[in-house]
């Protein structure tokens, strides 16, 4: 009963907005400008859990670029829908669906943690939806699983590690041990840094993984230290990547066999490593002290809208904007049409605080990744690790 | 694994088992002795973690925030059981999880209100922060060798408290059976008050004692929750001693599983779990 007076209901709005729509026509003269059209985002980030810092900046670093187009993006007027995803992955699709279908939104953009990406790059497959991801690493969302309405505004996880492959070989060091949670993120790390190591003539003496989010890590610092490789290479993040470096320390490894890692392994964790991670290095697609002049403005803007210093999320966010912004522009004004925004999208050259970056053909940033050292409180930067890495999108047909 | 190796692991399952019975260490007298299904015990580690944290800000030494730090937690854990759980004593169990895991989320939401959501960490003590050399190329932190001496002091207290002092004969009769007790002209709600903030107390000093080396962040209390309820129940519910062999047997089950088995680590504990409640349902040391 309920849903045929929706349907009826739907249906009266169609013709009316037809009505309007035809009358408008005939009134307005062409390309003469009307009230100004809206565009509906739906926000779904985790705002509760582990990873609520995470969506908090990337919401900020969003709503920073729409404040900077004067809360408009492309003329059009933002309206937000927002869903807190709770990182749950048995919620995610309900809750992408809600966006979509309850809230009509014209695009989604989230979220942080894959498992719940995958489920919503699903449904926005299904519904044909714009999505665009402002985090979650997972290889499959830009390979296998690519869709021409999926884009991805942040990394994939096969980038920073592979990068970090070719450097740890140009360093010198022939054999090495990877340590890694168990899950797909933390595999998907390893074989990008594998990859890179091996083809430049390194060898992987061997991969030690342990379930998330088990921090137990003696079994394996004793492990290492009896096999005695020339480098250590991680992915971790969060308090497992604090502990991680700390115990790696007071184990007394970190003065024989030098470690490196993904670079979340020192995004927001500095400080609670306690000195333990000075010196550390490690590969990611931002650094606390680039010097290009997009960077600096973008820092000092949002530490003022927010009164702390941005970081990679922040950034993930703004890029999210930014690429919208980019595909509305082809609009020039005119009602949302969804394969127009795609094709500018797609084609776009994106001035992001990071540097530029393009989109690669299954909708991931081509973007520098950085090689940084622990420095104090920063990951300063000390080179460009790899110049316009794109992933290789393996299993992406488009 | 060369012999070396082997006894360093055995060293690690030992410090490994023993944290895990200082965390499970309340759970044990909240749910083993006193019967209360508690599931926000991982929210009164985490309690302690961050008043270690913000307390070692403050005063700068971490034993100093442990000072401060107990009778704080033992304070708030009796203001707790006055507030809420004394009065489900004679309730259904449903009823104990309903409330203890609306804490949980209570717990999670204040303390992103009022500390956030980033990592912190807490520095080991000055005078505990050095390291004993094993092999020629791993140490060990002498804080971790220090928990491990104050988990077995525990132990042996709680042990002493629970089957040798007036005090535990009279927690244990109630827990038998609360109207007796009364009966018998003892004040049973002051009892289990005492008992309960004693058991928050000691969630606490895990979290603030495992502060520096597991780090303090979201979520943390959730990961020691199911392990906790692992030890307690396969050590045999109420025992002191079972939860001690209980946590040392996880410990060893973790280390060498992760080391001997990698593929099977993430299963390792429960394996031991459902084995050791089919060879003994009633856990370990269950007594008659």
């Amino acid at each position: 009963m309920q849903k045929t007076q929706e349907k009826r209901r739907t249906m009266k709005q169609v013709m009316l907005g037809a009505l309007v729509g035809v009358l408008g026509g005939a009134l307005v003269p062409l390309g003469a400008a009307q009230a100004a059209e809206k565009i509906k985002v739906g926000l779904m980030l985790p705002y509760t859990g582990t990873y609520a810092a995470l969506g908090t900046a990337i919401t900020n670093g969003f709503k920073q670029y729409v404040q900077e187009q004067g809360g408009k993006l492309a003329g059009y007027e933002v309206e937000y829908s927002v869903v807190d995803d709770e990182s749950d992955p048995s919620k995610a699709t309900e809750n992408a669906s809600k966006l979509v279908k309850r809230d009509n939104v014209d695009v989604l953009v989230g979220t942080v943690h894959s498992g719940v990406a995958l489920a919503m790059a699903k449904v926005a497959r299904d519904t044909k939806t714009l999505l665009i991801i402002p985090n979650a690493g997972a290889d499959e969302l830009t390979g296998p699983l690519c869709a021409p309405n999926v884009f991805r505004s942040s990394f994939s996880a096969w980038q920073p590690a592979y990068a970090m492959g070719k450097i740890v070989a140009e360093r010198g060091h022939k054999n090495v041990v990877t340590v890694s949670w168990k899950y797909s993120f933390g595999e998907q790390s390893v074989a990008g840094f594998k990859e890179a190591f091996e083809k430049a003539g390194g060898k992987v003496a061997k991969e030690l993984y342990l379930p998330f989010p088990n921090v137990e890590f003696q079994p394996f610092l004793t492990e290492i230290a009896s096999l005695k490789p020339d480098a250590v290479f991680v992915f971790f993040a969060g308090g497992g990547a604090v502990k991680f470096v700390k115990d790696y320390d007071a184990a007394g490894l970190k003065k024989s066999i030098p470690l490196y890692g993904s670079g979340f392994l020192t995004d927001g964790t500095i400080d609670a490593m306690g000195g333990s991670g000075e010196g550390l290095l490690t590969t990611l697609h931002y650094a606390d002290n680039l010097t290009n002049p997009k960077d600096q403005a973008f820092r000092k803007a949002y530490a003022m809208s927010y009164k702390i210093q941005p970081d990679v999320y922040a950034v993930q966010g703004y890029d999210a904007a930014q690429m919208l912004k980019t595909g509305l522009d082809s609009l020039k004004g005119a009602k949302f049409d969804k394969d127009a925004v795609i094709k500018a999208m797609a084609a776009a050259k994106i001035d992001s605080p990071r540097g530029a970056f393009t989109i690669s053909k299954a909708h991931n940033p081509v973007q520098d990744i950085y090689l940084r050292k622990v420095e104090g409180r920063d990951n300063k930067l000390i080179g460009v690790a790899e110049k316009g890495l794109a992933d290789p999108a393996r299993g992406c047909r488009m | 694994m060369d012999f070396v190796s082997f006894l360093i692991q055995v060293l690690n399952s030992l410090q490994y088992g023993l944290l895990l019975f200082l965390v499970a260490s309340g759970l044990t007298l909240v749910f083993g002795i006193m019967g209360i299904i508690n599931l926000a015990h991982g929210s009164f580690y985490m309690v302690g973690a961050y008043l270690a944290f913000a307390l070692t800000s403050l005063t700068g030494n971490l034993m100093l925030a442990i000072a401060l730090g107990l009778p704080l937690a033992f304070v708030f854990g009796a203001i707790l059981e006055w507030a809420l759980f004394s009065h489900l004593y004679k309730r259904d169990h449903l009823e104990q999880v309903l409330l203890t895991y609306g804490l949980i989320l209570i717990f999670e939401e204040l303390r992103s209100l009022a500390v956030g959501d980033e990592v912190h960490g807490v520095t080991i003590p000055e005078l505990f922060s050095a390291s004993i050399p094993l092999s020629d190329n791993l140490s060990y932190p002498v804080y971790r060798l220090v928990i491990s001496v104050v988990c077995l002091a525990l132990a042996g207290g709680l042990y002493w408290l629970i089957q040798k002092t007036r005090l535990g004969m009279m927690i244990r009769a109630g827990s038998h059976d609360r109207d007796m007790v009364k009966a018998l002209g003892i004040d049973i709600n002051l009892l289990y008050r005492t008992v309960f903030a004693l058991g928050v107390a000691l969630a606490a000093l895990a979290g603030m004692l495992a502060a520096p080396i597991s780090s303090v962040y979201p979520g943390m209390g959730s990961s020691v929750l199911i392990i906790s309820f692992v030890i307690v129940v396969i050590g045999g519910v109420g025992s002191v001693w079972g939860a001690l062999v209980a946590a040392l047997v996880i410990g060893f089950a973790d280390t060498f599983g992760k080391v001997l088995l990698p593929d099977l680590a993430g299963l390792m504990v429960y394996l031991v779990m459902a084995v050791v409640l089919l060879w003994r349902p009633e856990g370990i040391f269950k007594k008659a």
